[in-house]
This record gives structure tokens, sequence and C-alpha cells, in this order.
């Protein structure tokens, strides 16, 4: 593409500035990452972010890589995954991980507490039903543990199993013989994790100045 | 009960002293009282032999020796003595939880100062330098270094070296400076003192002090970033301590003509030559310690000695070096504990951890308690209102200063801003003690003629800390509601988030091109795990290191832990069921080689309230006489069945019982095959049971399980599960899970352990024994697994 095609306005940052809750610089910043990621094209596809080599040892990598192109994630309310994304939606995804502000009131971080969370969620929901099966749970625990080497599949499901059953527990508390567990949904994530301070657990501090040239490589 | 120990405790004092009278009155001859330097006697009477008697006019029976054992007699009547007044002290709760242990075992040192100089007329005991510093202190820190949280304390390590370097710094300065503008303006009246003095004194003042700090704070449970902040300073800024010290030290001996911009420079470099040095000095030790363990496997039961000793070289090695002791035994500490506690074997782990408390809170007690008797001591005491009053007002209001101000500069880069109310807290729990009473009595009194003004100070500021500010603490802590630590135990479910969060941290950093907290953690534990612990680990403890492995292993045995109570309370018979028709073969099973991934399993830490469920069992279990149980069972079963065979299945056979060996290399006391196979096909069995009166028409898929057991025994080793679980399928699924084929939990036995271990979390109580009365369920509630099980296995039918 053009250079001319790459360069935003002032005008723009702004509105997404104003949107996601960065600051400019640290738009200018990332959206240098996303040209460097994206090969200088508009728009960023899977295998842009598959190709980031210090990814490979991650446990998560394809669950996150996932995460960006969930449209649930890009406050689109519908289910389904896009192929590329564009900066706006590479920008909103890593506004889950903005630090909150200091002065904020009670609503608002409770609000910035429910989009973490629900960013987490939709991690693990990877058929969009709005509950965690136990497969998904699974899933997701395998993958989490597979990096550690020796842990076998086996015990993975166990654990897995096992926290599925304190989620139940906790939860629906004792459970008549003929109900159905059926998986964790929201708000069971949301009760699970009441002690977890989340708005410091997860996010990342955004540096105003311009560190990607000083990691090696990607 | 209380007069009785207060008795006994006056009666221990009165013991020391009397019987050191009734030798000096038996003394033939009036050459001086002889006291060897054996530590806790800091008397200043020369060596003197004690003749006894010129001419002897028959054999003596018996005689009275008591100069043999003078010296260690002593030491050991005075571990006593402050064994016995921390008994005391621990007699009230309700007093001990508004008064902290330290602050009454400074009065209780008073009292026995009190008696002892009652008695002898100077203070015959007092707390030395040398046995301080040698004896007392290093217990205390390798404790610390070993307990301490790691990832806490490296995550909060800028604040924490902050606070210790420039904090102390800060600290000594303005102290020093403060006092030395007062005396030139005549507040302090006429004491032949120096600036240079003044700044001595200050930066002896200004350190917190870990041992007050741990004695404190233990009693309050503030938030673990707040601990670990005060807690880390106390530690680190032993460095900078060290260093003013010497360098104040040097100065004084100099003159105030000598100090140039060289020595200026050659201060500062010391320090950085001392606080790293120290740190190296600790590490090297850590590394030896850890390889050292890698090695021990032949010589198990002394492994836990290593540890002390290599920790202890490490700090008399820093001292030798004239480098930071304490930071080189905190850092020792530190670096070691992961490594030999996946090393060691699992007893051994316990052993180091229950000696190391043990020695520390000895130690703790011993310094508290003779920092009260070193008080009781008018040679010492030199009373200057205004130096004294002005001190304390110095050190308290220069605390708070340089805690606001550093935090206002450190809010700026952290992640997570410190809040005003911990600031508080933090400004008011720099505590002093023992380390600044033991610097103060090392000084010269030739080269610091107010030498007995400063130590009479120090005493005032110690007591004035852990007393008041002790004392306080708690009620300022629940009044400005600072954050409390969590008293409950993260769940599995949340310690799965939390390592999801770390990762997920990780990727967004790598994806973002940031480089952050994150991103370093994740390339110092990439790095850890590909050399660290390839060098320092065994290779089989390397397997199995897994942080949420562990976590879960621990809650299998919990689980299996109250599921042998739950047995014993009901009684063995409470497992009896019908028949079985499944003919579930187990032996082979057990036979089956197990890699030797297994045992070393057990001997990761556990965590703090770990106890090795070997010793629970062989606690647990009762010697159940086969004949007794036959009587009673005809009674109970109405069913006609072969008792005999019914027992030989069912019941616990007799233990057999313990044949001690004597042997001072093994701990072990037979263990029994047969016995261990026993237990595991008796619930075998009952879990089979229960599922298939759970659940109709089962005995199909019955007996598909058990040729799934037959058929997989030798590849399926290393996880802890055990094979029923894919028979109790939680989760509704479709089809039973038999194409997993994971059976192969049954094989790792290799002692009483693995049975157990073949629990899953729903194992326990699956029995329908239990099933009929919920109520029990209820004491277990505590653990989710265990609660859950009856309701959730009905739940699932598919």
């Amino acid at each position: 593409m053009g250079a001319s095609q790459s360069v935003r306005t002032e005008h723009e940052f702004q509105d997404v500035a104003d949107r996601t809750g960065f600051s400019l610089e640290q738009i200018g910043n990332l959206n240098k990452r996303f040209r460097q990621l994206s090969k200088n094209e508009e728009t960023l596809s899977r295998q842009d972010l598959a190709s980031i080599s210090a990814l490979d040892n991650n446990p998560l990598r394809a669950q996150i890589i996932n995460a960006f192109f969930d449209k649930r994630n890009l406050r689109e309310n519908e289910a389904g995954t896009v192929q590329v994304i564009g900066f706006e939606e590479f920008l909103m995804v890593m506004s889950h991980f903005r630090p909150a502000a200091m002065h904020i009131t009670e609503e608002e971080r409770e609000k910035l507490r429910r989009e973490k969370l629900r960013f987490v969620f939709n991690m693990h929901d990877t058929d969009s039903d709005g509950t965690i099966t136990l497969e998904e749970y699974r899933r997701a625990v395998e993958e989490l543990l597979s990096k550690a080497g020796t842990i076998g599949q086996e015990t993975a499901k166990a654990i897995a199993d096992a926290a599925m059953l304190e989620v139940a527990s906790t939860t629906r508390g004792k459970m008549e013989p003929d109900e159905f567990y059926e998986g964790i949904t929201f708000e069971n994530f949301l009760q699970i994790l009441k002690t977890f301070d989340i708005e410091t657990r997860m996010h990342i501090r955004f540096l105003n100045m311009d560190t990607a040239t000083m990691r090696c490589g990607k | 009960m209380a007069c009785r120990t207060c008795l006994w405790l006056l009666g221990t004092t009165f013991f020391t002293c009397t019987v050191r009278l009734v030798v000096e009155g038996t003394e033939v001859g009036a050459t001086q009282e002889s006291h060897p330097e054996p530590g806790v006697v800091g008397s200043n009477h020369s060596q003197a032999g004690g003749g006894h008697g010129s001419s002897i006019s028959g054999i003596q029976i018996v005689t009275f020796k008591w100069h043999h054992v003078e010296a260690p007699y002593l030491i050991a009547l005075w571990i006593l003595v402050a064994g016995v007044s921390k008994m005391v002290v621990e007699l009230n709760h309700s007093l001990t939880s508004v008064i902290p242990e330290s602050a009454l075992l400074i009065i209780i040192g008073w009292i026995l100062g009190g008696i002892i100089y009652g008695a002898d007329k100077m203070q015959t005991f007092t707390l030395t330098p040398t046995v301080f510093f040698f004896y007392l202190l290093p217990q205390v820190i390798l404790d610390a270094g070993y307990f301490m949280p790691n990832k806490l304390f490296f995550s909060n390590m800028g604040a924490i070296l902050v606070y210790a370097v420039i904090g102390t710094c800060w600290n000594a300065a303005t102290v020093g400076l403060g006092l030395w503008g007062c005396w030139l303006g005549g507040a302090m009246g006429d004491i032949d003192i120096g600036l240079l003095q003044f700044l001595l004194f200050g930066s002896l003042i200004a350190a917190v002090d870990p041992v007050a700090v741990i004695a404190v704070f233990e009693e309050v449970h503030v938030n673990e970033v707040l601990f670990i902040m005060v807690f880390g300073e106390s530690l680190l800024n032993d460095g900078v301590t060290v260093v003013l010290f010497n360098v104040f030290d040097a100065f004084v001996s100099l003159g105030g003509a000598e100090i140039d911009a060289v020595e200026i420079i050659k201060g500062i470099i010391s320090f950085f030559v001392v606080a790293f040095g120290g740190s190296l000095v600790g590490i090297i030790f850590a590394l030896l310690i850890s390889l050292l363990t890698r090695c021990t496997k032949n010589i198990q039961i002394i492994e836990p000695g290593f540890i002390f000793i290599l920790g202890y070289l490490s700090y008399l090695t820093a001292e030798m070096l004239s480098l930071s002791a304490i930071l080189s035994i905190v850092f020792c500490g530190i670096c070691c504990q992961k490594y030999i506690n996946a090393n060691m074997d699992e007893r051994s782990v316990t052993t180091v951890r229950y000696v190391m408390k043990v020695l520390a809170n000895g130690s703790e007690t011993i310094i508290f308690v003779f920092l009260g008797i070193s008080a009781i001591d008018p040679a010492v005491w030199v009373w200057n209102t205004g130096f004294i009053l002005l001190t304390l007002l110095f050190i308290f209001v220069f605390r708070f200063i340089g805690v606001f101000l550093l935090t206002w500069i450190l809010n700026k880069y952290r992640l997570v801003p410190l809040e005003f109310i911990d600031q508080v807290v933090m400004s008011y729990g720099g505590l002093r003690g023992a380390v600044a009473y033991g610097l103060v009595a090392m000084l010269d009194e030739n080269k610091f003629k107010e030498k007995n003004l400063m130590v009479s100070t120090t005493l005032i500021v110690v007591y004035f800390t852990v007393m008041l500010q002790g004392i306080t603490m708690k009620p300022l802590v629940t009044w400005l509601k600072v954050k409390r630590a969590a008293v409950t135990e993260l769940t599995l479910a949340e310690k799965i988030q939390n390592r999801t969060f770390d990762h997920m941290l990780v990727a967004i950093e790598d994806i973002s091109g940031q480089i952050g907290h994150n991103y370093m953690r994740d390339k110092w534990h990439n790095f850890e795990e590909r050399w660290l612990c390839w060098f320092l680990m065994k290779p089989s403890a390397r397997k199995s290191r897994d942080y949420i492995f562990n976590i879960f292993h621990q809650l299998n045995l919990k689980d299996a832990m109250s599921y042998v109570k739950e047995g014993e309370r009901r009684g063995s018979l409470a497992f009896v069921r019908n028949e079985t028709k499944a003919d579930v073969d187990f032996n082979k099973k057990f036979r089956a080689s197990f890699s030797e991934i297994m045992p070393d399993i057990m001997a990761d830490n556990m965590g703090p309230d770990h106890v090795p469920l070997s010793s629970i069992l062989q606690d647990i279990v009762p010697s159940v006489c086969l004949d007794m149980h036959e009587q009673d069972l005809t009674m109970r079963e109405s069913e006609d069945f072969n008792a005999h065979h019914l027992l030989q299945q069912h019941l616990y056979r007799g233990r057999k019982q313990h044949r001690h060996r004597y042997s001072r290399s093994h701990l072990e006391t037979n263990r029994d095959e047969n016995e261990v196979q026993e237990i595991f096909q008796r619930t075998m069995r009952s879990r089979l049971e229960s599922f298939k009166s759970a659940k109709m028409g089962v005995a199909p898929a019955k007996k598909i399980q058990t040729k799934h057991q037959k058929k997989d025994k030798p590849q399926k080793m290393p996880n802890g599960n055990s094979s029923d679980k894919s028979k109790n399928h939680p989760y509704g699924d479709k089809d039973f899970e038999f194409s997993e084929g994971d059976g192969g939990s049954g094989g790792e036995a290799a002692g009483d352990l693995f049975p157990m271990r073949a629990y899953r979390v729903e194992a326990g109580i699956v029995n329908p024994a239990f099933m009929a009365e919920m109520d029990p369920m209820d004491n277990m509630q505590q653990i989710p697994h265990v609660a859950l099980l009856p309701q959730t296995l009905n739940s699932f039918d598919t």
C-alpha cells in the first residue's frame, strides 16, 4: 500500500484514543508495531501474529491469537471470527489490558472488571455459547499445562475436572441428582474470580516510548 | 497452672544465681570466680582456676563438679528459661492478641534481669554482640530467606531496594544531622560528641530491624504487598547499615581532618562492593547447597544438616570478607529454597522446615528476653532527656517523611500504586530492634565517650518501637482499614486462572512489542528451566515440578486423608458392601513397573501445612483384630455370605506392629506391600459398587472398564489419577470415556502413599455408605471436591 494510505491523521487517532483510552504516544507506538507485524499492510491476519517467534513457547498462543480475531472482543455482539483485523480492532483488543485510571468511580471500575473478565471468558468459551463447558475447560487446561512437559493428558484432564467440580460446588451448591451442570456461565466466572484483583492482575503498562526496536527480532 | 509455670520460671533463675553463689561460697581460696565466655554469659570476671581442696581424705562417691559443666549448663539453662518464658507468655491468648509476644518477652526479661541483679548486684548476663551476631541472628535470617515468597519479593524488588537503600540513607542522614543540629543548639547539654559520631549513631539507629518486623507483623496479617515491602526493606537494608557503620567508624578513628573526597568516594564504592559481594556470596552458597542436595540420595538422613551448616557458613564467610552477612544468608535462603525442596526427600524437607522454625523462634525468644535483661544494668544507663527524646522524635518523623517522599516518586513507575493507608502503615512499621542494639554495643568506649548514652538511647528506642508501636499496630491497622491478607487458600480454578493470566500477559506483551515485567519474568523463567534446573536439580525432581500439578496432588492427598479419617470414624465396617461380581484384577497392575517419577513427586514442597501422608496413616489406622470383627459382622449383616471372605476383602487387615529397627539411618517402619494392595483393592471395589448402585444397568460398562484396566498397565504411569475417572464421568459426556484407557494410575505403589493417590477427587465419597447421611459431608465442605461428589455424580446421567 502506498505511504499516503497508511498515514492516519491526528484527528482519527484522537478518535480512537477516546474510544480505547490510550494516549496518543501509545497509539503511535502500537501503530508502528502494527505496521511491523502486518508488514505495512492495512490489515493483520492470523498468519502475521502466528509468525511472532516469541510466542512459540507460550502455551496460550493459539487462544490468544484467536482472541484477536474473535468478534465478541471487537465490541460486536455477534459470534464468529473475522479473518483480518485493522488497526482499530487491534487497539480494541489491546485496550482490554490497559491499566485502570487512578481516579475512576466504583461503577466504572466494575465495568472495567467485567470487560476484562469477559475477554478471558471469551477466550475459554470457544463455541461462543455463553458457557464454558467441561470440554472447553479441559482443552484450556491441557493447553495451559502442555508446555510444562511432564503433565500427561490424563492429569490435565483430572485437574480440569477437579477445578470444574470446585466451580460447580461453589456456584451451584448442592445439586439435585437429576440436575445437570452445563458449564461455567459468565456470572459464575465472575463469582469465582471475585477475589482476584483483576484490574491489576490483567494489565500491561503500555509505555510511551517505543520499545519495539529494543527487542531482538520480533 | 499459670502460677505454677511462673513459679517454675522464677525458680529456674533463682537456681542459676544460687548455684553460683553456693559454688562461690564453697570455693577454697579467694580467687575470683570464673565465667568463661560461653556466649550467654557476658560477665566481666576473669578466668580463674577452681582448686578444690588440697587434701583428699578418701574416695568421694559423689562430687559436685560445677565448674566442670558450668558453661554448657548455663547456656542450656538460659535456653530453657527463654523457652519457659515463651510458654508463660502464650498461656493467655487474649493477652497476646493485644500485646505482641515480643513485648511480653521483653517484660519478662526485665523481671528476670531484676532478679539476677538483685541476687548478684551486677548484671552477669547480657546480650553481647558476639553472641547476638554469631549465634542468635543467623538462624532468624536464614528462616526469613528460606520462607520468603520469591515471586512477590522479586516483583516488588525495585521498590524494596529503593526503600532499603535510599530510605535508610535518608533516615541515617536526617537523624544524624538533626541530632547534631540540636546538639549545637544546646538542647542536649554538654556531651562529648561530634558530628561524625552523630552520623554513626544515626546510621545504626536508622535501620529497620527484621526480627522486630517479623515479631510484630506476624500478629497483624496485613496484605502481602505491604508486608513484603517492610520485611524486604528490613532485610536488605543491612547492606547499607554495614557500610555506613564501618565508614563512619573509620571516619571517627581517622578524625575529621582526614576526610576528603577520596574517602567519601571509597565509602560509596564500598557500599556497592559490600552489598553485591554479600549477595554474591549468598548465591554461591545457594548453588553449593543445591548441588549437594542433588547428590545426597544415599544419605538422606543427614541431608537437612547441610542446609543449616552451609547457610551458617555463608553468613560467616561474608562476615569474614567484611561483606554484608545478612544479605548473604538471605540470598542463600532465597535462591536455594526451590531447588532443595525439589531435590530432597519429602521427610528431609519437612525436617528442614520444622528445624528452621524451631531455631528461628527460639533465637527470637532468647533475643527479646535478653533485650529485656540487658536493660537492668545501672552501669549502662545514662540519661540525657534531650538526646533521647529528640532521637525518638526524629526517627519517627523522618521515617514518615522518607516513606512518603519515596512512595510518591515510586508510584509514578509502579503498575500498582501504593495507597496512602499502606504508606502510613509502612512508616509506622519501621521498627528498630536488636540489630541496632548489637551494633551500638560493639562501639569502642575509648573512641566513643558517650557510648553508654547511645546504648541507653538505643534501648529506649527499641522498647518504644517494639512495645508501643507493636501494641498499637493492630488497632491502627484495623482502624485504618488496611487491606488484610487473604485468609483462604486459592481454589484450584483460581490457580489455573492465575496461570492463564500470566501466560496471557506475556503473550500480549510479545504481540504489542512492549518490554515489560512479564516479558522479563518469562525470560528468566525460560532461562531457569533450561539451564538452572538442569544443573541444580536431580533428574527425577525436574520432571515433577509443575506448580499446578503439585496443587492438584496436594488436594488429592487431602481428600485421601479425609477419606481415611471418615472411614475411621465410621469404623471399617462401613465399607462393607455386597459382594461384587466384577473380578477386577489388581495384582498385575500393582507389580507393574512404575517410573521413578512417582516417589519424587512426594519430595516436592507441598506447602506449609503438608504433613506426610505416611505418618498420618500410621497414626490413624488401628490394628484391627479379625476375630472381634467377625462377631460384629454377623450381627449386622443379614445377608448370607461368607463372613471370612468378606472380611478378607473389605476390612483392614490387622496391621503388623511396627518393628522398629534400631538404626541411625533408617526411620522407616515396615511397610507391607500386601497391606497396601489390600487398601487399594478395597477402595476400588467399593467404588465400583457404589457406581453400580448409583446407576442402573451399568454392569456391562463395568466389565469394559475392567478389561481396560487389565490391558494397559505399564504404559500409563505418570499421573496421579485413578482409573475410575473414566467411569465417574461427571460432565455428561455421551459415552463413558473408555477410549482413553487411562487406567494406569494403579501401578504407582511404592508405599502406603500410592493407593491413596489413586483416589481421584471424587474417590472417597462415592461410597454409598456415605451417601446415606449427608451430614458428615458438611464437615468436609471445606474441600469442595469431597463435598461435591455425591450430588454431582448422580447428576451426570447421560
